[in-house]
């Protein structure tokens, strides 16, 4: 119930007297209300902005932070007031909130800061008034179309492949993004380069060429080489036929993909040609034929895979649907009203041009587009006033959707700038919080290293680092104690990989406790090593995993075999929760080395295990995102 | 004849007066106008003092109704539709405008079509702090629609209906067409005395405080505010 309904309510109870004298039964007792009655002022510091508002204003919501016991939190008992480390611009519309019964919506905000506010609040965004909440929720879908884009961008970028799809999904992959490989380029631009050759093939064999010897009458030049266009046809057509069964054969779905408009106009490219070879050599048929050639023109919709505007063009046309569809309606409309009264106005004129309704639809036509041919003219002064009303009127009538069509494709457009926009700046933006990154992660690396170097003269170590530094570099030391297993960075692991020829399965999860082969090594003697190589086996998998969501891990988790699914599972449960929109994968974090972990785990199977050896864990399935490595990642 | 050659004349005016504004362009303009002189009414209470020497509020009492009555409305004036909105949000179930607007009714003494403040404070101090008999007349009021000084069926069963209609459609038990019916007989069987079919005021205190549950209750609400 909104707030002023909170202050009427002892009035609605005031008015229940009247019921009294019809009750047949007793009424209940009344609640006992043993708060002070008084209304005193509260004092909220917000950020060091005082506010000050009755009790009272604030009791009428008690399902939010400020109506409820949980304010008590905030209070300062020195200073007697509440404090909240929050955006005083902001506190302003929720206070007014309290006050008004109306959440309204600033529009200088950021729809995401104004959100969060609310959610600490405890306030639901639902509340916000009328006058405010088609902004609010425009802005909202608007961002959260725009995060999903980008989240979108991110996956569908090179991103490379994961490592043992099949060669389907890889032809798959190869064909919707030509970049990921060479000969995906090529094919792309081969495929590019015939569609281009058989539409001006098609175009030039109509070109009357010189006529052969011995003749006089010119000949177009599709029939002068016929045998050279026939060659050109047929090769452009082979090489179409094969790129269509391929990306059939490739398709993960194949029933949507042949539904696709792309492959529609595929088959429509190339089917004339077969058609054409089947068909006998019939004068009936011919005629036929002929038009089937027409849809080789249709070739050049091919196209729309290799250039970016086209499809914009294609999605702006199907979202102005509608408008189209009116356009033409209303135009079929004023058509047919003019050309019934051109008609009639000229009926009477001699070898007046405007011989049937029909026919004046031709006139109404080219007049309201404004063409004005001039094939048809109407002589009659009637004809002549409702001709100009009807050009008049057609400028109007084309003129009103023409502007929402516009916006539609700018809008489009301008969507499809940004995402490209964001690509090539997430770039730099990614290796600039990298390199960020990477300081925090070399210093506990660091420490590590002079720590082993010297291990006496630890006074060195301990230059600058401030307190929580240390806590931190504290806490990652406890984390390798309890693991028994060191972090390392990239270049020392991928060198080890290097060394190490062991092939691993590189499954979907990648088990990192993958082939180790028959390599024993305990940590008893060399512990670093195989910590390495193990190391370098890791390195491996992580570089060929794709780079999916962006989300980091603050710890690993670390189980024994026998409940590999549920590592997986926990690790992805946890990497929901910490969502950190960083937008980065950083590989350069630590990363754990398997010690010892024997048998391959297939996927599907338990390895059999061997007894584990005392202290030592093995990260099976410990990386277990289908996209994410796994890392220790330092802040 | 003459009343449809007049509105012929209107008509042709106005048709005259819009082809007028067509051509300069103002067709449609003066809405605006109009809702504004609407909404700037305003009303303002007397002083403090003075209401407080008419209710039984104290001054702090009154300060806590003015600022939340004035945060509902900040016109200082209660409208029907209002009114009616208010209500009803405490009776979620069902329909409570036909008791709301008996209830506007009877808070609107000087029947101006809006509660002003005072007029909401005296119901309130008369419902909440007055004495037997002034709740008890006050009710009447409420229950004598038309202000003759009786009440009869016919009005009572309006008010019954009204307040059986709060209920909603999902009662236990069922709601039967007749309950309300049944239950102003039943009012009438107690309170008309001399069976005239119809309640006076007197016959009315007299009922009431005759019943020992309606004494009782009326206790109830001494602490609302």
């Amino acid at each position: 119930m909104a707030a002023g309904v909170a202050t009427w309510l002892p009035f609605a109870r005031a008015a229940a007297v009247g019921w009294l004298p019809l009750a047949k039964k007793t009424m209940p007792k009344p609640p006992v209300d043993n708060s002070s009655r008084s209304d005193e002022i509260l004092y909220v510091n917000v950020s060091g902005v005082r506010f000050q508002t009755w009790k009272n204003t604030l009791d009428r919501y008690p399902d939010t932070l400020l109506g409820s016991s949980e304010k008590e939190f905030f209070y300062n008992e020195d200073t007697q007031e509440y404090f909240f480390d929050r955006d005083p611009e902001m506190f302003r519309h929720i206070l007014n909130f309290y006050r008004t019964g109306k959440l309204h919506y600033p529009r200088h905000e950021c729809i995401q800061a104004f959100d969060e506010e609310l959610a600490f609040y405890g306030i639901v965004p639902e509340i916000i008034g009328d006058c405010c909440m088609e902004e609010y929720r425009d802005r909202k879908k608007e961002n959260q179309e725009r995060l999903a884009e980008d989240t979108e961008a991110n996956e569908a970028m090179d991103a490379p492949l994961p490592p043992h799809s099949t060669s389907r999904e890889r032809l798959w992959r190869a064909f919707e993004n030509p970049h990921t490989s060479t000969m995906a380029l090529v094919f792309y631009y081969v495929t590019g380069f015939f569609i281009a050759v058989s539409v001006i093939a098609n175009v030039v064999e109509t070109v009357p060429c010189r006529p052969p010897k011995g003749s006089v009458k010119e000949l177009p030049c599709g029939e002068k080489y016929q045998l050279a266009f026939f060659c050109m046809d047929t090769a452009c057509v082979l090489i179409f036929t094969f790129e269509y069964l391929m990306r059939l054969f490739a398709a993960p779905s194949r029933c949507k993909f042949m539904r696709s408009v792309m492959s529609v106009i595929d088959v429509v490219a190339i089917m004339p040609y077969y058609i054409g070879l089947v068909m006998p050599e019939n004068e009936d048929v011919s005629g036929a034929f002929v038009t089937l050639r027409v849809f080789r023109v249709f070739r050049i919709f091919k196209f729309s895979r290799h250039s970016q505007g086209l499809r914009i063009l294609g999605y702006t046309l199907k979202s102005c649907a509608s408008e189209l569809g009116f356009l033409l309606f209303s135009l079929t409309m004023a058509i047919i009203i003019f050309a019934t009264v051109m008609f009639y106005a000229e009926k009477g004129t001699k070898g007046s041009t405007f011989t049937s309704i029909p026919a004046s639809f031709w006139y109404t036509i080219v007049t309201m587009t404004t063409l004005g041919y001039g094939d048809m003219v109407p002589n009659t002064i009637a004809g002549k006033i409702f001709g100009s009303i009807c050009s008049l009127s057609g400028v109007l009538v084309i003129a009103l959707p023409v502007p929402v069509i516009v916006s539609n494709f700018s809008r489009i457009y301008h969507q499809n700038q940004r995402a490209d926009k964001m690509r090539a700046q997430q770039k730099v933006r990614l290796a600039r919080i990298r390199m960020a990154k990477k300081g925090t992660t070399n210093a506990f690396l660091q420490y590590k290293e002079d720590r082993d170097r010297d291990s006496d003269s630890t006074a060195l170590c301990v230059k600058n680092k401030s307190a929580f530094e240390h806590q931190h570099h504290h806490l990652l030391h406890c984390l390798e104690k309890t693991t028994n297993h060191e972090f390392t960075d990239e270049m020392t692991y991928s060198e080890l990989c290097m060394t190490e020829s062991v092939g691993f399965r590189t499954s979907r999860s990648t088990s990192l406790s993958s082939q180790q082969g028959a390599q024993n090594n305990s940590t008893g003697c060399c512990p670093r090593r195989a910590r390495r190589r193990a190391a370098m086996r890791l390195a491996n998998s992580t570089v060929s995993v794709s780079r999916g969501s962006v989300q980091e891990l603050d710890t690993l988790h670390v189980k024994t075999t026998s409940i590999p699914p549920q590592t997986r599972s926990s690790l992805n449960a946890q990497a929901d929760d910490l969502k950190l929109n960083c937008g980065e994968q950083d590989f350069t974090a630590a990363i754990i080395s398997i010690p010892t972990p024997p048998a391959n785990t297939p996927d599907e199977s338990l390895p059999p295990s061997p007894a584990p050896i005392p202290g030592i864990l093995r990260n099976t399935r410990a990386t277990a995102y289908t996209h994410d490595t796994v890392k220790i990642s330092s802040l | 004849m003459t009343g449809c050659a007049k509105r012929c004349k209107q008509g042709l005016i106005k048709f005259a007066l819009s082809l007028h504004k067509l051509v300069t362009g103002t067709l449609i303009k003066d809405k605006a106008d109009d809702d504004l002189e609407m909404t700037m009414v305003c009303h303002r209470p007397e002083g403090l003092d003075q209401l407080e020497a008419q209710t039984n509020f104290s001054k702090r009492e009154l300060q806590v109704l003015y600022r939340g009555f004035k945060n509902e409305c900040p016109s200082g004036v209660v409208n029907e539709d209002t009114f009616k909105q208010i209500y009803s949000q405490f009776f979620p179930h069902g329909d409570a405008s036909t008791y709301a607007h008996y209830l506007f009714n009877a808070f609107d003494s000087a029947h101006t079509g809006s509660i002003k403040f005072e007029d909401f404070v005296t119901a309130l101090s008369i419902l909440l702090r007055g004495s037997v008999t002034e709740k008890l007349q006050w009710t009447f009021n409420l229950y004598d629609i038309n202000r003759d000084g009786y009440i009869n069926k016919e009005e009572m069963t309006d008010i019954v209906r009204a307040i059986y209609d709060m209920m909603g459609k999902y009662t236990y038990p069922v709601l039967k067409t007749d309950a309300p019916k049944q239950h102003v007989d039943a009012f009438f069987q107690k309170m008309d005395k001399n069976r005239d079919g119809v309640v006076t005021l007197d016959e009315f205190i007299l009922s009431c405080q005759e019943d020992e549950n309606i004494m009782r209750s009326l206790q109830l609400f001494e602490n609302v505010i």
